[in-house]
């Protein structure tokens, strides 16, 4: 039904997404990724290793999360306490952040290289169950998740002392039901726990007291399915590609006004938003021209056409763009787009997903997503972006990127990303064009039908 | 893993995610606004403000709840740490710098309630919290002044009742979770939680099932808007009109602290007031709610006196002079001993103790019984050794020996499960059947209505290490292996259609455990008070025998009865062959109390005369010679004990219409027209005679009474260091914190306390040993012995429910709609055996009598016993008791 | 309606995958919705007493998340996406005009979503969560008559499993 993952030229560096795009129909069959794919050959290699030197390994690669915020992975699992036990390790394959397509490709397509993965990351941290949080509207990847978790047990990848090393590893896949807090890592523990996917307070960090209360690992589909390739081939090899502490690939999700909307992994920082937008996804559409793009979610803030040859960077686009790769998703809107329309559209997202224990959020998603729809929709007042600048600065105090928060969880301040965005790029435009509304509709008063 | 579901609530702690909130030993440095604090490190950063005089305004976070940090109006700035942190889920680290009004904090705290007010109903004026509202308070002292909102509020159906007692109001909520978190972490009925999500997060039960908790008023107190209110306080009276006093509760044995508030001379609100060692700032619904009968047009206003057959209004003189002269002429006629006193476990102190001194020093008899029939042995409950509810809390185990708490006493269900479920205290749960704690339990044995004996025997081996072969043995050695603290038995009667030796001897067979210390379950009001002044047979005030006390009271009192007499089920059987002629009911009903009401029934009938101290005109007071009624709760100043033996004031908040006496001038004004003036003009000098005379409550003067802020447990001489001063619940915050600071309004022959140096907690509490050694007891009976249970009869047990028809519950109309008619409660097995569906109407015969009633399906009943309810209204259970008899075997019949 | 005992296994095996039971609470809501078409409160008591939880905190779960329907919904339920990449290639027309197209329709619930992941689609649909698009309003009603005929083999509404459609 999905058409093949990306439609770009594949760089060289391609690991993550190389059998998916090699072999889209057969691909998530136990059979075919063990014949085409080396699938579940690191284990051997890793279960050979210490558990802590396979951390180590992963925390030489400079390995960073592909969730959003980007966190050290070998350094998140170094994070547990010693000898607490039991222990748990969540995948996170909630992919709810718009405009993120990456990971439920991941499952439907290669869910053995994800399951090595968990093996893998699983024996590290030596925990002997796992769960993979699935978002619920994600159907066929349950499916095809689901079938590879039996047949990796009964080829002995998974269960009781896996190819006779010893250990052991229950796998279980678990399914939401329809809301995108369950991404954030402690909105999923609650989740997963049958709870409202409300989020928890920070410290205690999952690390330290995640499901059940016990230390708990959550980490992103992409993040793990990377885990057996830096086993393979070593943590050299993995940091060789990229800069500094932007490593390796990365899948980025294009989509919006570009001719060839899709996932493409790229090496980070030796790539450009330019190679990516206007190479591999083809350019926007025909006969227009970029107006402005979002490099990474809906909460990251706005880039301008003049950003495109900034390199995809993780630091670089947080330090210098104060914008955030974030999930990896990058929308692209062409001359035709209203910023105001694009930043209600985010309002509203973000209204219908608050989970609502935060006051700032619960009442200010709201609150931005009602101005900021009757700016767009010739209602607006003169005053109206200063005023979502003032109240949102109590969500977002100093409004600077990356945010300062008075909230639990991210998303709160996400909701002021748009705003923030909008004025920073199209301050003027809309102030004139909400003067123009205000006089539009006063002429209007005193015109009679 | 497991099949048998874990109800949440009652998972262990450790298993759900939570602020860890560790106050330890050790202290460290922390400056707030300026000024520096040791603090016990751990500590939340809002409770150390707090108890450093900063107050953080918030609106989640509550003191007795594990923080969430929701609300997010407590932020504030800590040096070096990236923009503002909220202080209730952050806990103080060593030199940590504070600002709690710094700039950027009001501009946040100001963000946060114009947040909250956007959706926020502007309806103050009609609002019940409408003058001790933190948000409305807020917002006048910081927040701004018009709304920048200018869309649509949230609407919702106005004020829904979400229980019988409690309504909601959706659109007043600000979405704090108190009341939730409530309902889950403390009452462990979690029958609210929230709904929807976002925006529309709203408070839900389940579809149109109520928030039946008997806790439930708790959530209106800690609300912190006007979003829960109380069904019975609605619109009763604006805070500013009411007027309030410091008590304690007086529903059950528990004696939780309050605040009570009147307005008019009417009871309307009785809050609960934080005690560490009672109550934790917590009620139970009887008790919160249980206000209007105080004024309830049934009261009794005038003594009555029966002339020519008929009972007729009278006179104080008139009637005392009545009283007094059958009394006199009973004294004549039998002596002493043809006269007895029943009752006063729902009384006071002071007039416990002038009952006891006119029974025993004026008029000779020795036939005194506050319990009737339905305790503990006075020998038992005077002589164990006393745990307190504290000891819960560090309790190496806790062995259940006791009724359903969650129905008898609410309160210390609270605290048994707080201890059980969230300070991992192993629990041992002894019974006939399930109850409330059976869930928290980590050993639960069952036995035969009448034979616990065995079931303690291995509850006593795996106290000390030897599990046996049995499963629960080893779980309770699992549990408490190398656990240090008293072994805490909570000893009651499981089931009164059961002889009370059975469960003494099963007690007995724990006495030899190491630090083992027992609490009593006896539920009425005072009756540890009662028995503790003497109102039992064999024992004198201050929990001395009559043996061990006679030189001491003689001298005191000037005589002492020469004999040990009868406990109730003596009296009324003494009563009912005529040997006793009159009796003297203390604000108690046989009638209604006595778990044998045949045997009270021939009693009241038989005797000449009935002298019925009461409020009430009772089926008792309904054949009485003499009505005397007294006043009750709220309309005095007086002293109660609780269950651990803890002396605690009562306040006076209204004065009684009509012409009641205070309760303890009765037998004092009974006793001058007898011939001895006790010569006590104020309840102060009742109660330093008590101090004086009562040997466990020496040292326990009026004086220190009113400066012991929660109290004192007795004999002093061993709980002195646990004394404390100052005002309960006494904070920096403002007057509407929902646990309240005590306001120091009081009645009129209550003086402010003093705030002299002898207040502060360094001073000791001089504690001087008792005049005479107090009742030990070691002489623990013999097992009854039991009838094998054959397998077709049902064995009965009888236990109390909350809302019985005592006066409280009958006289409260928002809680007499809360009682239920009698059932007979089957196991599905044994409904299925005989044949019966729910519903069904059946007879049910005992060797004593017979009733009618409904059969209805209960789990909790296991096969082969019979549940009935003993304080129901009407017949039931005690219809077909037998005091004497060790168990009751019932038939079943189907009536057509 | 009452669990039969094959559900009563199935949910048992559920169950017993976690730790604690409580975890089960959605996939036992998702088992309850795909057998009923709705999430009753039959079955919310039902799983309260499987996983000794009050039914108030299975309401209080079960109304958090949007796949549940709380009144019985039509036997396809068609998700349209109008969040930016759909919604800047046509999806609130493609959510109007299938909205009003099925508006007197029993057997099909047209509903807007936010994101569904499949951007590079765009306009996206699912139908019962299988993925479609891109379509207009033409294309995807086309779609959906062809599993309302039976051409296309539809999930159950949680998208568990395929099912007959019933018409
Ligand atoms: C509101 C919110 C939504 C999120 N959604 C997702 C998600 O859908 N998928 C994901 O992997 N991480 C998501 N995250 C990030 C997670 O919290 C977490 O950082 C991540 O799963 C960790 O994995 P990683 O270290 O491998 O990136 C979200 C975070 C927030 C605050
Ligand atoms: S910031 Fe919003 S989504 Fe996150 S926990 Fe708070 S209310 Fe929930
Ligand atoms: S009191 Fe701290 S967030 Fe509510």
């Amino acid at each position: 039904m999905t058409d093949a993952s990306g439609k770009g030229g594949p760089t060289e560096t391609l690991m993550v997404t190389k059998f998916l795009r090699a072999r889209p129909q057969d691909s998530w069959t136990i059979d075919a990724a063990r014949r085409h794919n080396n699938a579940y050959q690191t284990l051997d290699k890793a279960f050979a290793m210490e558990p802590d030197a396979v951390v180590q390994a992963v925390s030489d690669s400079v390995l960073r999360g592909k969730g959003g915020a980007g966190f050290g992975t070998g350094q998140k699992w170094s994070f547990l306490p010693k000898d607490v036990f039991p222990r748990y390790l969540c995948v996170n394959a909630d992919e709810g952040e718009p405009c993120t397509f990456k990971d439920h490709m991941l499952l439907e397509r290669d869910p053995h290289q994800l399951i090595e993965g968990i093996v893998v990351a699983a024996f590290a941290i030596r925990t002997d169950l796992a769960f993979v949080y699935v978002r619920g509207e994600f159907a066929l990847a349950a499916d095809r998740l689901g079938q590879a978790i039996r047949d990796a047990y009964d080829a002995g990848f998974l269960g009781k002392n896996i190819l006779g090393s010893g250990f052991d590893l229950d796998l279980v896949l678990h399914r939401g039901a329809g809301c995108y807090i369950a991404g954030d890592e402690t909105g999923l523990l609650s989740s997963l726990e049958g709870e409202r996917a409300m989020p928890r307070i920070k410290p205690p960090f999952p690390a330290a007291q995640g499901v059940y209360a016990a230390p708990t690992i959550v980490n992103n589909v992409e993040t793990i399915s990377t885990v057996p390739h830096i086993i393979r081939r070593g943590a050299k090899w993995y940091n060789a590609m990229g800069e500094n502490r932007s490593t390796g690939t990365r899948i980025f999700s294009v989509s919006g006004h570009v001719e060839r909307p899709g996932n493409y992994e790229v090496e980070l920082a030796k790539t450009s938003f330019r190679d990516l937008i206007e190479g591999l996804a083809g350019g926007v559409r025909d006969g227009h021209t970029l107006k402005f793009f979002i490099p990474g979610g809906a909460s990251s803030p706005w880039l301008m056409p003049q950003h495109l040859d900034a390199p995809l960077d993780m630091d670089y686009v947080q330090g210098e763009l104060k914008s955030m790769l974030g999930s990896g998703a990058v929308m692209v809107f062409d001359d035709t787009t209203d910023p105001l329309q694009v930043a209600w559209r985010l309002g509203k997202f973000f209204e219908h997903e608050s989970c609502g224990k935060c006051t700032p959020c619960r009442e200010g998603s709201g609150w931005i997503a009602k101005v900021l729809y009757r700016m767009a929709n010739g209602q607006g007042r003169s005053d109206d972006l200063d005023l979502l600048l003032s109240f949102g600065n109590n969500i977002v105090p100093g409004l600077n990127a990356p945010f300062a928060q008075t909230t639990i969880c991210a998303l709160g301040p996400s909701t002021m990303s748009p705003v923030v965005s909008l004025n920073r790029w199209f301050r003027d435009e809309i102030i004139e064009r909400m003067r123009a509304d205000e006089t539009r509709r006063a002429g209007l008063a005193v015109t009679p039908a | 893993m497991t099949t048998n579901a874990v109800p949440m609530s009652q998972w262990p702690s450790e298993h759900r995610y939570t602020i860890p909130v560790a106050p330890g030993p050790e202290t460290v440095t922390v400056t707030i606004d300026g000024r520096a604090a040791q603090i016990p490190r751990g500590e939340l950063l809002i409770k150390a403000a707090q108890d450093h005089g900063t107050y953080i305004p918030r609106f989640c976070w509550h003191e007795r709840l594990k923080p969430v940090g929701m609300c997010r109006m407590c932020l504030v700035e800590i040096e070096g740490m990236r923009g503002l942190q909220i202080s209730c889920a952050t806990p103080v680290a060593d030199g940590m710098v504070v600002h709690t009004t710094s700039d950027a904090v009001t501009t946040a705290q100001d963000g946060i309630l114009e947040f909250l007010l956007i959706n926020h109903p502007l309806d103050c004026p009609v609002c019940d919290r409408g003058g001790e509202c933190p948000l409305q308070d807020q917002t006048l002292a910081f927040g701004p002044g018009e709304s920048r909102f200018v869309e649509e509020k949230r609407h919702f159906e106005k004020p829904v009742p979400i229980s019988d007692l409690v309504m909601l109001d959706r659109e007043r909520c600000i979405q704090c979770g108190r009341c939730t978190r409530f309902a889950d972490e403390v009452a462990g009925d979690p029958l609210i939680d929230f709904g929807g999500r976002g925006g529309s997060t709203e408070v839900i039960t389940y579809l149109d099932e109520p928030f039946h908790s008997s806790f439930s008023g708790n959530t209106v107190q800690i609300c912190p808007v006007g979003a829960l209110t109380a069904r019975p306080y609605r619109f009763r009276a604006r805070p500013w009109d009411l007027a309030s006093t410091e008590t304690s509760c007086g529903a059950c044995a528990v004696a939780c602290r309050g605040s009570l508030e009147s307005t008019s001379n009417r009871l309307v609100r009785l809050l609960g007031v934080d005690s560490e060692p009672v109550n934790q700032g917590w009620l139970c619904d009887k008790g919160r709610y249980g206000l209007d009968w105080v004024h309830s047009d049934a009261r009794l206003r005038q003594p009555m006196v029966r002339r020519a057959g008929e009972l007729v209004e009278s006179s104080w003189p008139d009637a005392l002079d009545a009283a007094a002269a059958a009394i006199r002429n009973t004294l004549d006629t039998h002596g002493p001993n043809g006269i007895a006193v029943l009752g006063g476990s729902r009384g006071v102190n002071e007039d416990a103790y002038l009952w006891a001194r006119l029974a025993k020093g004026v008029l000779g008899t020795d036939h005194v019984d506050a319990q009737l029939g339905d305790g503990l042995p006075a020998d038992v409950v005077l002589g164990m050794p006393r745990a307190t509810i504290p000891d819960l809390d560090r309790a190496k185990a806790i062995v259940l020996l006791a009724p359903d708490l969650k129905e008898e006493l609410p309160v210390l269900y609270l605290r048994v499960r707080r201890a059980a479920h969230d300070l991992g205290v192993p629990l041992v749960d002894v019974a006939v059947r399930d109850h409330g704690l059976t869930p928290y339990a980590t050993a639960v044995l069952r036995h035969a209505p009448g034979d616990p004996g065995a079931a303690a025997g291995v509850v006593a081996d795996a106290l000390v290490g030897r599990p046996g072969r049995t499963k629960v043995g080893k779980a309770i050695v699992d549990a408490t292996d190398g656990r240090d603290g008293p072994v805490v038995v909570i000893l009651g009667r499981t089931s009164v259609a059961e002889h009370p030796d059975a469960i003494v001897h099963a007690a007995s067979r724990l006495t030899g455990l190491p630090q083992v210390r027992f609490l009593s379950a006896l539920a009425n009001p005072n009756v540890h008070g009662a028995l503790d002044l003497g109102l039992t047979p064999g024992f004198l005030p201050g929990r001395v025998s009559l043996d061990a006390g006679r030189d001491h009271f003689t001298k005191a009192w000037g005589a002492v009865p020469d004999a040990v007499g009868r406990d109730a089920a003596g009296i009324l059987r003494a009563a009912a062959t005529g040997e006793i002629a009159a009796l003297v009911l203390v604000g108690c009903d046989p009638l209604a109390e006595c778990p044998d009401r045949n045997l009270a029934r021939a009693a009241l009938e038989q005797a000449d005369t009935v002298i019925a101290v009461s409020a009430f005109m009772d089926t008792a007071a309904f054949g009485a010679t003499v009505v005397l009624p007294p006043t009750v709760w709220g309309e005095q100043s007086a002293t109660t004990t609780n269950l651990e033996g803890r002396v605690v004031r009562l306040g006076r908040r209204v004065t009684p219409d009509g012409s009641t006496l205070e309760s303890w001038r009765i037998p004092a004004e009974l006793a001058a027209r007898l011939g001895s003036d006790f010569d006590l003009e104020t309840v102060d000098e009742v109660q330093d005679e008590i101090a004086r005379v009562a040997p466990a409550f020496a040292g326990v003067d009026a004086s220190l009474l009113r400066r012991a802020r929660d109290g004192v447990v007795l004999p002093l001489a061993d709980h002195a260091d646990e004394v404390t001063f100052g005002r309960a619940g006494a904070g920096p915050g403002p007057s509407w914190e929902p646990i309240l600071p005590v306001p120091e309004v009081v009645g009129d022959d209550d003086r402010s306390p003093s705030t002299s140096a002898s207040d502060s907690p360094s001073a000791a509490v001089p504690a001087p040993t008792p005049p005479v050694p107090l009742h030990r007891w070691d002489a623990p009976p013999d097992a009854p012995s039991v009838p094998p249970l054959d397998a077709y009869a049902l064995r009965l047990v009888a236990g109390h429910a909350l809302y019985g028809a005592d006066a409280i519950v009958a006289a409260t109309p928002a809680l007499a709609s809360l009682t239920h008619e009698p059932t007979l409660g089957l196991n599905a097995r044994d409904r299925d055996r005989l044949g019966v569906h729910d519903g069904d109407r059946v007879r049910i015969t005992t060797a004593r009598g017979s009733v009618d009633l409904a059969v209805r399906t209960d789990a909790q009943t296991p096969p082969g016993t019979a549940w009935i309810v003993a304080n129901a209204a009407g017949p039931g259970a005690p219809d077909l008791i037998d005091l004497t008899s060790p168990v009751t075997e019932l038939r079943v019949e189907t009536i057509s | 309606m009452g669990l039969t005992d094959a559900d009563q296994r199935r949910a048992q095996q559920i169950i017993d995958r976690y730790p604690y039971p409580k975890s089960a609470v959605l996939p036992l809501l998702h088992l309850a919705q795909d057998r009923d078409g709705w999430v009753s409160p039959e079955a919310m008591e039902q799983i309260a007493e499987l996983l000794g939880l009050t039914p108030a905190l299975v309401l209080g779960t079960c109304s958090f998340y949007t796949m549940f329907k709380r009144e019985p919904a039509g036997a396809l339920v068609v998700s349209v996406c109008t969040n930016l990449s759909c919604m800047v290639n046509g999806g609130f027309d493609l959510f109007d005009q299938l909205r009003s197209r099925y508006q007197e329709s029993s057997d099909v619930s047209v509903e807007e979503v936010e994101c569904i992941a499949h951007c590079d689609h765009a306009p996206a649909f699912q139908v019962n969560y299988d993925f479609h698009g891109p379509a207009d309003a033409h294309g995807a009603a086309d779609v959906i008559e062809q599993y309302l005929d039976g051409r296309l083999a539809a999930r159950t509404i949680s998208g568990t499993a395929r099912q007959e459609v019933p018409r």
